[in-house]
């Protein structure tokens, strides 16, 4: 296996270098399109080995098409197709099909037809026009670190002009020179110093597996390397575990600031808040939707048409619970809980109804998708937005809680009812509104959530609880305390996590916060509010 | 493949499915510090740091898999955390036991191309019997995307056994259907013919199938006929010892050793 594919990637380098001098060898391109047609994936495999050492003018396209997904064969007259947009084009000769049979079936790929795929093209690309084709093709060497593939890395190497794609082209080069044997030993020295540079668990990978045989001082310089680089990505351990930290304590923070407002600021134990939640998830479930059906186009959009929806679906509902349950149970928490949580039950169930009970597909938008590095970690979109979204809705309702008249009127009856009642605020109506804005906010948290968990009736089941953490560590009734708690949460846990395993991280957790909650019972920052005066 | 992490949600299945693999892998000549094992919660939402373990361990150089355990609704953040942070079936695949055609409904299974799953049915497998069901559930479900998956052929299966007991013992009395039960022969929706057997399980064949685009699996490998399911692990030291047998020995923990029913 391995030497068919070192004989492929040789193939294929030479076919990328001198396509026109090599004599096409007709015969072995139409015996690998015939394994093509036999939907076996040992066959595709020596197929793709055929067709690439066939130095065929065909060759490139139909690994190309291979790739894609694009090529299809006619199981009868084992006829092998490129589909493409506009036309079927007979692979054998280039040119548009005379007679396209009826029932042509693509060619199947599995992960060890990928990979031999990947290879090919890697070899053929390395002198491709295309800067980014180029770097993943020097990205491919790097990672198969082919022997024969040095001749081509060294003339891409001397005529490549872009510092990024040269470097990548420069490691790969140092990860074939490490393993060859009989290289100069110099010049495998070099290979370990720009791998020293490049500092990475890969880097660390090649440079541990030295070959035993190697000279000495070539084996004391890897170690070196290897020590350079363990420690160096134990600091960014340590960085990608506060960055983690921070994006688990901005989630916790986005599910819980909405219970901020209804428990934290009204008082109300709401055990229905997970459930707002959950609206709002399927909210954006029935926009995506929305625009699945009817214009697709916009699917990039749909977050930013969901949030106000889901705002204000999730408020309505939350001024409709309020106005028909809660209004009658204040100052009877235990009533309360029990009401709010037979709310969350039959929520649960009505969207089970509506719905079904499995999950339902959100997708994530291309700007949120996939993920990119910073020095020695990755940092995924989705995250970095759900970040940058918590930021926005927390300023957010800062901003209208201390900047509006409504959120003036809401912290008046916060902190004496009757007083503001006595200066003609309506205190009734401040409630619902009160109350409606807690759920809304988590509707909106449905939104984000709806991006990176799944979205079922009992999503908000698994938020509640730790919602309810953050609100009581972080002191009921401040806005400022929930930010702190959910942050502290989300960094301590992150942290304990690869010392104690996720379950185990969880429970320390647990019992920090009872611990501390003995000592301060109001949490980190108490406030005065009607919480305080109950 | 030389470096395995077994990752899965933290409750009895798979603790002893990995306890049951590890001491298999041991046995194959893996090495202990090559088998990483990390168990989540249930309904764990926050894969991130698990997720960068895996990419961690898997990039040392040795071609590396997870077998994942991961149970309901953990999987779906897991398979996007896994998406997003860029890890491809083709460098480091996951090979899941409990992830099926309805599990893909709910997921864009963009990401997930090439990732493996393993189970006794697979919807997209061609068979006459197979396509018949599945046009029955689609017209009763209204619904002609629906999905079928394993856990619904094991009914269709194990339906089908019944009634055949049902016949033999001309009783629905539960006792008398079971006696009745062991050596009963029924058509799986493979193409094959499952038998019950005297520890009360069937022989199934086994399939592993790759994710495809459209949320169905290519099956990529399958067992030369139907494999026998087990009572009791035979890799395990607790277990290996006992055998169930419902006709003649009467015990479902019959201990070969001490010769004695009750367990180990």
């Amino acid at each position: 296996m391995r030497m068919i594919r070192d004989r492929l990637v040789a193939c294929l380098l030479a076919l990328g270098l001198m396509l026109a001098a090599l004599p096409a060898n007709a015969q072995s391109f139409q015996e690998g399109l015939e394994k093509f047609t036999t939907d076996s994936f040992g066959d595709t495999d020596d197929g793709i080995t055929a067709v690439a050492t066939s130095g065929h003018a065909q060759a490139g396209p139909v690994i190309l098409a291979l790739q894609e997904g694009r090529l299809a064969y006619d199981p009868a007259s084992k006829r092998v197709f490129i589909k493409t947009a506009s036309a079927v084009i007979d692979a054998a000769t280039g040119q548009p099909a005379a007679s396209v049979p009826a029932d042509l079936k693509t060619v199947r790929l599995n992960n060890r037809v990928r990979r031999s795929i990947e290879a090919a093209i890697g070899g053929l690309n390395l002198l491709s026009p295309d800067a980014g084709k180029r770097l993943a093709a020097a990205l491919a060497v790097f990672k198969s670190h082919e022997a024969a593939a040095l001749p081509a890395l060294n003339t891409a190497i001397g005529k490549e002009g872009e510092a990024r794609i040269k470097r990548a082209l420069e490691e790969a080069r140092a990860s074939v020179l490490i393993f060859k044997s009989d290289a100069p030993e110099t010049d495998r020295l070099d290979a370990i110093s720009t791998l020293r540079a490049r500092g990475d668990q890969e880097a660390l990978a090649l440079l541990a597996g030295l070959p035993a045989d190697a000279p000495a001082n070539l084996k004391k310089s890897a170690q070196d390397a290897i020590t350079s680089i363990q420690n160096n990505l134990a600091i960014w351990a340590s960085v990608q575990n506060a960055w983690y930290g921070l994006s688990l304590g901005s989630v916790l923070l986005l599910a819980a600031i909405g219970l901020a407002i209804t428990f934290g600021v009204m008082g109300v134990i709401n055990m229905a808040h997970g459930e707002m939640v959950m609206i709002g998830a399927y909210v954006t479930f029935a926009v995506q939707e929305t625009i699945r059906t009817y214009n697709p186009g916009l699917f990039d959009y749909s977050l930013l048409m969901a949030v106000p929806l889901a705002f204000l679906v999730s408020g309505a509902i939350g001024i409709l619970i309020e106005r028909s349950v809660i209004r009658f149970l204040y100052g009877r928490p235990l009533e309360t809980l029990l009401a709010t949580w037979g709310i969350s039950l039959i929520l649960q169930q009505a969207v089970r109804t509506m719905f079904g009970p499995t999950n339902r597909e959100v997708g994530n938008p291309s700007w949120m998708s996939g993920a990119f590095e910073i020095g020695q970690i990755t940092i995924t979109y989705n995250r970095l937005w759900i970040i940058v979204f918590t930021i926005a809705v927390f300023v957010g309702l800062l901003a209208l809680l201390r900047l509006t008249p409504i959120g003036l009127q809401m912290r008046a009856v916060t902190q004496n009812r009757s007083m503001a009642s006595s200066m003609g605020i309506r205190t009734s109506s401040v409630d619902a509104l009160t109350f409606g804005l807690g759920s809304g906010i988590a509707g909106i948290a449905g939104v984000a959530l709806s991006q990176i968990d799944n979205v079922s009736p009992n999503l908000g089941q698994g938020y509640i609880i730790d919602s309810f953490l953050v609100v009581v560590f972080g002191g009921v009734g401040n806005l400022w305390g929930t930010l702190v708690g959910a942050l502290s949460l989300g960094i301590a846990n992150k942290f304990l996590e690869p010392f104690a395993g996720a379950v185990l991280g969880k429970i320390v957790i647990l019992v920090m916060i009872i611990l501390f909650i003995q000592k301060r019972p109001r949490g980190l920052f108490a406030l005065k509010g009607r919480a305080v005066e109950a | 493949m030389k470096r395995w992490v077994l990752a899965g949600t933290d409750y009895v299945y798979p603790r002893t499915t990995n306890k049951i693999l590890e001491a298999y892998l041991l046995s194959k000549g893996v090495a202990k510090e090559d088998i990483m094992i990390n168990y989540a919660p249930f309904g764990h939402s926050d894969w991130q740091t698990i997720v960068s373990d895996i990419k961690k361990f898997g990039s040392a150089g040795k071609k590396t898999a997870v077998v994942s355990t991961i149970n309901g609704d953990a999987n779906v953040p897991f398979y996007k955390e896994l998406g997003n942070q860029g890890v491809s079936a083709k460098d480091i695949p996951v090979v899941a036991f409990s992830v099926g055609e309805e599990e893909l409904a709910g997921l864009d299974t963009k990401p997930l191309l090439g990732h493996l799953a393993a189970w006794n049915y697979f919807q997209s497998i061609s068979d006459p019997l197979n396509k018949e069901y599945i046009a029955k559930w689609q017209a009763f479900t209204k619904n002609p995307k629906r999905t079928f998956n394993d856990p619904m052929e094991a009914h269709v299966i194990g339906f089908a056994m019944w009634v055949k007991a049902v016949e033999k013992a001309k009783s629905v009395d539960p006792d008398k259907v079971i006696d009745a039960l062991p050596g009963i022969e029924a058509p799986n929706l493979t193409g094959g013919i499952s038998k019950m057997l005297p520890n009360h399980h069937i022989t199934k064949p086994v399939f592993i199938g790759e994710v495809r685009a459209d949320g169905q699996f290519d099956v990529v490998w399958k067992t030369d006929g139907l494999v026998a399911g087990d009572a009791w692990s035979k890799e395990l030291p607790g277990s290996k010892d006992l055998v169930g047998d419902w006709v003649t020995l009467k015990c479902g923990n019959y201990n070969t050793v001490t010769k004695k029913c009750g367990g180990a």
